[in-house]
């Protein structure tokens, strides 16, 4: 049978997840995809559009990637929009003429910005918002204007304001209704809203009609607005609403709501049973969905229908009922939500209002008339309440208690009133965004997961908005919990506590070795596990000598012989070399000691040398050569800081904006030695072309013509996670004090063998949190992590050093304690050029020669 | 030290040739190090600062490599063992059994230390 094919027009968010939803399914052989797009580039994330001026780039914001389709065996098309429909055919007809059969056609064209007809619209610097082309507008315009307008005071006009805002421009907001937010707020939430954002430097005007632009005397435009006054500025964005893309179907006569919008039955057909229509661009029940969770939705109830009417012939299981469309997020770093009916329009509801003008806080709940369910409510300054309020919503449950309470403040020593998560029926929907239910999420804990890391993996759920991760995590620990796991974080049998709890003990207590911590805190004699952990510990606190006499049953595998041990048991060497910058004269010394000593030699991944194949006994040689000549252990061997990676820079590239060199080799120097809860590497890029990958690192340095950006918590190697923007535009000073706050944070709070990747996932609250403690100081603790730091950097010593000045460390360096010989069992070929351990049909061969010799 | 061991030992003494390999003070307290007995490599670990110390083969016959004496000493449950440095499969010192592998049997090596002198026979 061959594939059914299915065209998708348009490739934004909503076609995305339409062709995800497909090529991941169980029938996704009987299908073939194929899609077009007019942008130039694949599906990314239009919701999270404003961090393109934090720093964000489009790949940061892409949602898949030319190799993911073709992996996925999707056929796209970029730059070329769909222009004709033959429905008689099952034929569509592309700009360039292209012209390509479906079994089902899916359109998926989202919608465009509204411009209000106002005289004078069209100039330049007159702009929308919407596609990352009009980001890169917005940015040229930015440069040269130095004020901004946006019309349109709604949810996106908001975001817009702080996309100018952050382009350095003073911004202005203008909207027609009496307040912000019209559809989503009520007045006293409006209010509030609007004077947070005006504290922000954003001036807003409104009940502004905008009669014409004109051309201004102190700026470029003067706008005249329809009750005589003006506002002078360089540039306008326009946001003052969405039009649904229904052009294509207008023109070949599919059906159309009298106001536009493609209309669409529950299982998200037009009026011709073979074409779809989902996202923006649908009319269902006369009403457009202007989110993406029901887009999202719509993907999935036109897949499931397809597969049903192509594949499976049988009844569709899902349909279309509506969305809700409460929405809970941050403007201008204002947390705003709004739930179901927050206008109050519900014949007979009433209201409770919470107001703190000091705390700006302004809370607002619509409960019905006999008091019992909750309708709708809304919340600015402060939305933690969001997800209790909007399950007992959606699940049309009876409000626990008296209401008021869901939105007082939490009184010293009581919690605030939450939900019960073991009260929501297993259908109430948890993630909005993936669309995961409480149902879901329990499958998934029966399934094996016990971590934020897992669960996300699993379902998705909370990796769209993270708006939902409090409340994942309660139904998660108590899924656990009614599972009867009792949820183990033992760090093994000998301590009954974690990592962290571990570090808090010693910390607290003092400790300086590990007896101590066995004896007031453990059992047993400790274990390939425990002991590491509270070595490392230790040392991140005290720094001391690793192989001390106390501490070195502590040290692992490769720490206490302080070089990385191979299959083997012979080490490999890798000096220091900060920043990955290295003399001739230094690079002649490692030549020649490889040389000699017929060390395997490679290049590494972090811009340093590694020597291979030395035997126990030739450590203390050759570190002697090395420490001679210059170089510092490089802590290969160590949970602790590798290389901070760098770019050439300013010094010498026609690009850099910074001198990354320096800085890589001032950050190295500045960790080297920091024992932490598993290996740290940082990367120093000189501007954002980001040659040094620092975005995959654990700290990422990027070089702005206005600062350095801070980029944390990536990684590379298994598990990839781009870091996230911390902090922009910083100082030398603010920089390294930053990263000391964040780099003693996770080494109090991480959990064994944890990199920051996993440890930011787990951490509550994520980046946010991190931010609040360290940028914040909401802890308070700000200023001893940079005392434990700087105790740490004081104390630095080279371990190779210290070692090579201890005769009685160095009689362990032998293979034999009483003999001088070397280990037998090292048998090596040659390859390339160089030795490397033989393999085991080698090693038969190697012995039976060297027998027949003798 | 019971009789009956003082008379075994000297026994024993009598019977075979006990050999010095190290000083106890030459094995850091939880720590191992490998001597050559007889054309054997040797796993000797200290327990804790104590005058105990253990004896096996330090050949790890998974790893393939002569390296047990490089592992961390610990316990697991009422036994001690040694990890190894390469794969982390624990060996039980007093025995030689792998406890990932019951049917995994290292050599064992009868050791004593007289005088601060390790001795194995």
């Amino acid at each position: 049978m061959s594939k059914k094919r299915i065209i998708v027009v348009g490739n934004g968010m909503v076609g995305h997840n339409f062709i995800n939803t497909l090529a991941t399914s169980e029938n996704s052989s009987e299908f073939e995809l194929v899609t077009f797009s007019e942008e130039p580039r694949l599906a990314y994330d239009r919701v999270q559009l404003s961090k393109y001026f934090s720093g964000y780039t489009a790949a940061d914001l892409a949602l898949t990637t030319a190799d993911d389709y073709e992996r996925q065996g999707v056929v796209f098309t970029l730059n070329d929009k769909v222009v004709a429909i033959n429905s008689h055919e099952k034929t569509i007809t592309t700009a360039s003429g292209r012209k390509e059969g479906y079994d089902k056609l899916v359109l998926a064209t989202g919608s465009y910005p509204f411009v209000p007809p106002i005289p004078g619209k069209d100039q330049d610097h007159c702009l929308v918002y919407r596609t990352i082309e009009d980001l890169e507008a917005i940015s040229a315009s930015a440069a040269v204007s130095k004020t901004g307008v946006v019309v349109g005071g709604g949810l996106l006009g908001l975001e817009a304001a702080n996309a100018l805002k952050q382009a350095g421009l003073e911004t202005h907001v203008v909207e027609f209704a009496p307040r912000l937010m019209a559809v989503q707020l009520d007045e006293g939430g409006g209010q509030l809203l609007r004077r947070k954002i005006e504290d922000l430097g954003v001036t807003v005007h409104t009940e502004k009609n905008t009669k014409e632009i004109v051309v201004g005397q102190e700026c470029r435009y003067r706008m005249n607005f329809a009750d005589g006054s003006f506002l002078e500025t360089d540039m306008i964005l326009f946001s003052a609403g969405i039009r649904p893309q229904d052009e294509l179907a207008r023109q070949f006569g599919l059906d159309l709501g009298e106001r536009g919008g493609i209309v669409i039955n529950d299982y998200c057909q037009t009026s011709d049973e073979d074409i779809y229509a989902i996202g923006e661009c649908a009319l269902w029940d006369n009403k457009i969905f202007g989110l993406v969770a029901p887009g999202y939705q719509m993907a999935k109830v036109s897949a499931a229908h397809i597969v049903s009417s192509l594949i499976t012939h049988e009844e569709p299981a899902l349909a279309f009922k509506g969305a809700d469309m409460s929405t809970k997020l941050k403007l201008l770093g204002v947390d705003v939500a709004s739930i179901g009916d927050a206008h109050g329009h519900t014949a007979g509801s009433q209201s409770y209002v919470f107001n703190d003008d000091i705390a700006e806080v302004y809370k607002r709940l619509i409960v019905s008339a006999d008091g019992k369910k909750l309708l709708g409510a809304v919340l600015v300054g402060e939305a933690e309440a969001y997800g209790t309020l909007l399950q007992l919503m959606l699940n049309d449950m009876d409000i626990p208690g008296n209401p008021a309470a869901l939105i007082l403040p939490a009184v010293d020593g009581e919690a605030s009133v939450g939900l019960g998560v073991a009260a929501l029926p297993e259908t109430a929907q948890i993630c909005s965004c993936f669309d995961v239910t409480k149902g879901d999420l329990a499958a998934a804990v029966q399934g094996g997961c016990c971590t934020m890391g897992d669960i996300k993996d699993a379902t998705k759920a909370s990796t769209g908005c993270g708006g939902c991760s409090a409340l994942v995590k309660q139904v998660m620990d108590a899924e656990l919990v009614a599972l009867g796991v009792e949820v183990n974080n033992n760090l093994c049998e000998h301590f009954a506590y974690t990592r962290a709890e571990l570090a808090d003990i010693i910390r607290v207590k003092g400790y300086t070795t590990f007896a101590q911590v066995l004896q007031g805190h453990g059992k047993g004699h400790g274990c390939e596990i425990c002991k590491p952990t509270v070595g490392s510990v230790l040392a991140s606190f005290h720094n001391e000598y690793i192989l001390k006499d106390e501490h070195i049953g502590l040290q692992d595998t490769n720490d206490i012989f302080l070089g990385n041990m191979q299959k083997d048991g012979t080490y490999s060497i890798v000096p220091r070399i900060a920043g990955g910058e290295i003399t001739p004269d230094k690079l002649i010394v490692l030549g020649e000691i490889a040389k000699e000593y017929d060390l395997y030699t490679k290049i590494t991944g972090g811009q340093r040398i590694d020597l291979f194949g030395a035997q126990l006994h030739e450590l203390p040689q050759i570190w002697e050569r090395l420490v001679a000549a210059g170089f510092e252990t490089g802590h290969a061997y160590g949970k602790s800081l590798r290389t901070v990676k760098s770019c050439v820079g300013s010094t010498w590239c026609r690009y850099g904006v910074l001198d990354s060199v320096s800085m890589a080799i001032a950050l190295e120097n500045r960790y080297k030695g920091l024992r932490a809860p598993h290996k740290i590497k940082f990367a120093v890029s000189g501007c954002t072309r980001e040659c040094a990958e620092a975005q995959s690192k654990d700290i990422g340095v990027i070089a702005t013509e206005k600062g350095w950006n801070l980029y944390v918590c990536g990684n590379g190697g298994m598990r990839p996670r781009h870091a996230d923007l911390f902090a922009t535009e910083l100082d030398d000073e603010t920089l390294i004090k930053t990263i000391d706050r964040v780099l003693m944070f996770y080494v109090r709070t991480a959990d064994r063998l944890q990199r920051t990747s996993v440890w930011m996932e787990n951490l509550e609250g994520g980046l946010d949190y991190l931010r609040e403690v360290v940028v914040d100081d909401k802890l308070g603790i700000c200023s001893e992590l940079e005392d434990a730091m700087t105790r740490v950097v004081s104390t630095y010593q080279c371990e190779w050093k210290t070692t090579l000045e201890n005769p009685e460390k160095l009689k362990r360096f032998q293979h034999f304690i009483n003999a001088d010989e070397d280990d037998s069992n090292l048998l090596y070929v040659r390859e390339r050029g160089q030795r490397r351990p033989a393999t085991a049909t080698e090693r038969i061969e190697l012995v039976n020669l060297s027998s027949v010799q003798n | 030290m019971t009789l009956l061991n003082t008379l075994n030992n000297a026994q024993e003494q009598s019977q075979d040739k006990w050999n010095t390999v190290c000083l106890l003070d030459d094995i850091a307290p939880d720590t191992g190090v490998c001597a050559l007995y007889q054309g054997e490599q040797v796993a000797l670990f200290r327990i804790g600062d104590s005058d105990q110390v253990f004896a096996i083969s330090n050949y790890d016959p998974l790893g393939e490599a002569n390296v047990l004496s490089r592992g961390i000493v610990g316990s697991v449950g009422e036994r001690l063992v040694v990890a190894s440095p390469l794969y982390k499969q624990h060996y039980d010192l007093a025995t030689g059994e792998c406890l990932e592998d019951s049917d995994l049997l290292l050599k064992t090596y009868r050791v004593r230390v007289v005088e601060q002198q390790v001795l194995l026979g």
